[in-house]
C-alpha cells in the first residue's frame, strides 16, 4: 500500500486550496461539497491550531487495532474521518486528546503534536491538553445534576479559568452552537430536558466555552434524528471558520457537506489502516485507491 | 359489514396459561419460598415477643416510658414494688454516639470509596476490598477492648483539645473535666466499626456512575478530583446518604463496644466529650444479670424501641440506595 505520509504530502502540494480546485468536480457529492468551500472565506484561515499525528498504533490490551496512521489537521480545516465500523477511526480520534489511555489495557504508540508540541510529552499537563483539543461524543452527554447554562460553564470552573463576563461567554457559546434561540429563556432549566438535538448542541457549546483550538467529534449525529442532524451540520461549518475540526462520521453524504479533507480508514481483519486522504470532493469524486472507491460509491461498508 | 359480523363473535375470555410442574419442581420450590420467608418469619416474630412482653411497661409508663430519665425499681419491706423507668438518657446517647459515629465515619469512608474506585491500582484494590470486607467480620467486643485500651488514652487528648478550644459550643462543653468513657470516644469506635458498609454501600454506588459523563468531564480538561465533583458526587449522593443510614443502623444496636468504653449514667448528658452517657443496646446488657421480672419486661421494651428505629432507618436506606441505583440519576 501507498504510504499516507507521501500520499497526503503529494496532495497538500497539488492542491493548496481545496476551493480552488473543486469547482472541476463532476460528481454530486463533490459538488455539495464544493459549494461549502466556496462559501469559506479564505481570508479567516488559518485558525485554530493545526494537529499532527505520526505513525499512530493503538492497542486493546494485545489487540493491535490501528497500526501506523499519520494524518496532519491543517489549522482552520475541517477533516472527516470515513470507513466501516471497526476500522479504528473513533480509537484514533481518541488518541489524539488522549482520552484512549482511560481505557484500561489501552496502549498507544507515536505522536500527536499540537502547535508542533507533543501531547504526550511527560512534562505536560494533560488537562491543558485537553482544553485545548475539545470533544464531542457520539451519544450526547450533558451534565444532569446542572442546568443549562450551567452545564455550559462546567468547563470554565472544572478547569478553574478566570472569565470576565460569564453572561457573555454563555451567550456566545450558545449562539455558536445554534442553541441560543431555543434555551435563551430556560438556561435555569435542567439540561435533562432537551431534545436529543438540543442536548448534543449544548455538549457543543460546553466544549466551546473553554475555547478549544482544535475540536474533535466523534459521530456527534449518529443518534439524531435528520432535522438536529442538519442543524448540527451548520454548526460545524460555522464554527469551521476559526477552529480547526476533526469529525468521525458513518454519513459520507455528511463528509461531503462539512468537510474540507476526507481520510478513509479500513481494517481488513487485522489492525486499522489509514487507506487514504484527500480534498473531500477528490476523496468522493477520484480517489486513488480501489478500496476508497468502493467504499465511497457504496459498494461495501 | 365487518363490525356486525365481530359483534357476532362471542371474545373469549383471556386463557389461563397453566403447565403442571414436575414433583421435583414442587418440591424445590416450597423449600426455597419457606426459606425466602424465613428471615421475614424470624424477625416478625421477634419484634411480636419484644412487644408482648414490653407491653405491660408501655401501659404503665406510657409516654413516660421514652422521656423519663431515671431507671429505679425499688421493693420495700412490704414486698411492694414501686418503679420509675425511662430510657430517656439512653435514647439521648444513643443519638449523641450515632451522630459523632456518622460525623466521623462517612466522610472517612467517602475517601476511601473514592480512592478504591478510582485511585488504587487494580491490585492493592482487591485486596483492599477485602481487608475493608474482614473489617465488617471482626468481633465488635475486640474493637471495643482495642478502644478501651489503645484509642482512649489518645482521644482523651483530644477531647481535652476540643475542651479547651471549642467549649464556647455547648455539645463541646463540659460540666466537669472528665473525659474518659466519653461519647465521643465510644463514637470514635463506632465510627471505624460503620466504615465497611458504608464505604461498600458508595463504593457500588460511585461503580455505577455513568461512563459518557466522566468521559465529559475529562474531555473539558478536568482533573480526576474536578470529575469526582461533577459527576461521581452528584451521581452518588443518594447511595452516600443510604449508606450512611445503613451505618448508622448498626451504630444504634451496636452493643458490646459501646459498652466497653461507655460510662453508662441515667442522666441526660448532650455534651460530648463529658464521661457519661448511654445507649439502649448497652443498658440492655448492664442491667439484664440482675433484672426482676418486671425490670426484664423493661428492658424488652426498651428493645422495642430499638428495633423499631432500626427497622426504620434501614427501611429508608434500602428505598434511597433502590432509588438510586434504579433511576441512575
Amino acid at each position: 500500500m501507498e504510504n499516507p505520509d507521501l500520499l497526503e504530502e503529494k496532495i497538500m502540494s497539488t492542491d493548496p486550496n481545496p476551493a480552488a480546485s473543486s469547482s472541476a468536480k463532476p460528481n454530486s457529492l463533490g459538488d455539495i461539497s464544493a459549494t461549502r468551500q466556496a462559501n469559506r472565506q479564505p481570508g479567516n484561515r488559518p485558525l485554530g491550531s493545526g494537529l499532527e499525528a505520526r505513525g499512530i498504533h493503538a492497542w486493546f490490551g494485545k489487540n493491535h487495532v490501528l497500526e501506523d496512521v499519520s494524518l496532519d489537521f491543517a489549522a482552520g480545516t475541517v477533516t472527516a474521518l470515513i470507513g466501516p465500523s471497526g476500522c479504528g477511526k473513533s480509537t484514533f480520534i481518541r488518541t489524539l486528546n488522549r482520552m484512549h489511555e482511560f481505557i484500561p489495557g489501552a496502549a498507544m504508540a507515536g505522536e500527536v503534536l499540537l502547535d508542533g508540541k507533543d501531547v504526550y510529552d511527560p512534562g505536560i499537563d494533560v488537562t491543558k491538553i485537553r482544553l485545548q483539543i475539545g470533544m464531542v461524543f457520539q451519544k450526547p452527554n450533558p451534565f444532569p445534576s446542572m442546568t443549562i447554562g450551567e452545564n455550559v460553564l462546567s468547563g470554565i470552573k472544572l478547569a478553574q479559568l478566570k472569565v470576565d463576563n460569564k453572561d457573555d461567554l454563555l451567550e456566545e457559546c450558545l449562539v455558536r452552537a445554534g442553541l441560543w434561540s431555543e434555551v435563551k429563556d430556560r438556561l435555569g432549566a435542567h439540561a435533562g430536558g432537551l431534545s436529543g438535538g438540543q442536548q448534543q448542541r449544548l455538549c457543543i457549546a460546553r466544549a466551546l466555552a473553554v475555547k478549544p483550538k482544535v475540536l474533535l467529534m466523534d459521530e456527534p449525529c449518529s443518534a439524531l434524528d435528520p432535522g438536529s442532524t442538519l442543524r448540527i451540520e451548520d454548526t460545524i461549518v460555522e464554527l469551521a471558520k476559526n477552529i480547526t475540526i476533526v469529525i468521525v462520521t458513518h454519513n459520507m453524504q455528511q463528509a461531503a457537506r462539512v468537510s474540507d479533507y476526507t481520510s478513509f480508514f479500513l481494517s481488513d481483519g487485522g489492525p486499522g489502516q489509514m487507506i487514504e486522504v484527500g480534498p473531500t470532493s477528490q476523496i468522493f469524486s477520484r480517489p486513488v485507491d480501489q478500496r476508497t472507491e468502493n467504499y465511497v460509491s457504496g459498494r461495501f461498508g | 359489514m365487518i363490525s356486525s359480523a365481530l359483534d357476532g363473535k362471542m371474545t373469549p375470555g383471556p386463557r389461563e396459561i397453566t403447565s403442571n410442574p414436575r414433583l421435583s419442581d414442587k418440591f424445590f420450590r416450597a423449600i426455597v419460598t419457606s426459606f425466602g420467608f424465613s428471615a421475614l418469619i424470624i424477625l416478625t416474630l421477634i419484634g411480636a415477643f419484644l412487644a408482648v412482653r414490653g407491653f405491660q411497661i408501655f401501659k404503665s409508663e406510657g409516654l413516660h416510658f421514652i422521656t423519663g430519665f431515671k431507671w429505679d425499681v425499688t421493693i420495700d419491706d412490704a414486698g411492694e414494688v414501686t418503679y420509675d423507668m425511662g430510657i430517656g438518657a439512653m435514647l439521648v446517647g444513643t443519638i449523641l454516639i450515632s451522630t459523632v459515629a456518622l460525623v466521623v465515619g462517612v466522610p472517612l469512608s467517602i475517601s476511601v470509596a473514592l480512592f478504591l474506585t478510582f485511585y488504587a491500582p487494580i491490585r492493592i484494590r482487591t485486596f483492599l476490598i477485602s481487608i475493608v470486607d474482614l473489617m465488617a467480620a471482626f468481633p465488635s467486643v475486640l474493637f471495643g477492648l482495642w478502644g478501651y485500651f489503645v484509642l482512649m488514652p489518645m482521644a482523651t487528648y483530644w477531647s481535652k483539645l476540643l475542651y479547651k478550644y471549642l467549649n464556647w459550643i455547648p455539645i463541646f462543653d463540659a460540666p466537669e473535666k472528665f473525659f474518659e468513657r466519653s461519647p465521643f470516644i465510644a463514637g470514635l469506635v463506632l465510627a471505624i466499626m460503620i466504615i465497611p458498609i458504608v464505604t461498600s454501600v458508595s463504593r457500588e454506588v460511585f461503580a455505577q456512575t455513568p461512563l459518557d459523563r466522566v468521559q465529559a468531564a475529562y474531555a473539558l480538561g478536568a482533573t480526576r478530583w474536578g470529575m469526582i465533583r461533577t459527576v461521581v458526587l452528584p451521581f452518588g449522593t443518594n447511595g452516600v446518604i443510604g449508606g450512611a443510614m445503613l451505618g448508622l443502623g448498626r451504630a444504634f444496636g451496636e452493643t458490646v463496644a459501646v459498652y466497653t468504653i461507655l460510662n453508662l449514667v441515667f442522666r441526660p448528658n448532650w455534651h460530648i466529650l463529658y464521661g457519661a452517657g448511654g445507649n439502649i443496646a448497652s443498658l440492655i446488657i448492664l442491667k439484664w444479670g440482675e433484672a426482676t421480672d418486671l425490670e426484664t419486661n423493661a428492658l424488652l421494651a426498651a428493645g422495642f424501641v430499638l428495633f423499631l428505629m432500626t427497622l426504620g432507618v434501614n427501611m429508608g436506606a434500602n428505598f434511597i440506595v433502590g432509588r438510586t441505583l434504579k433511576s441512575g440519576k
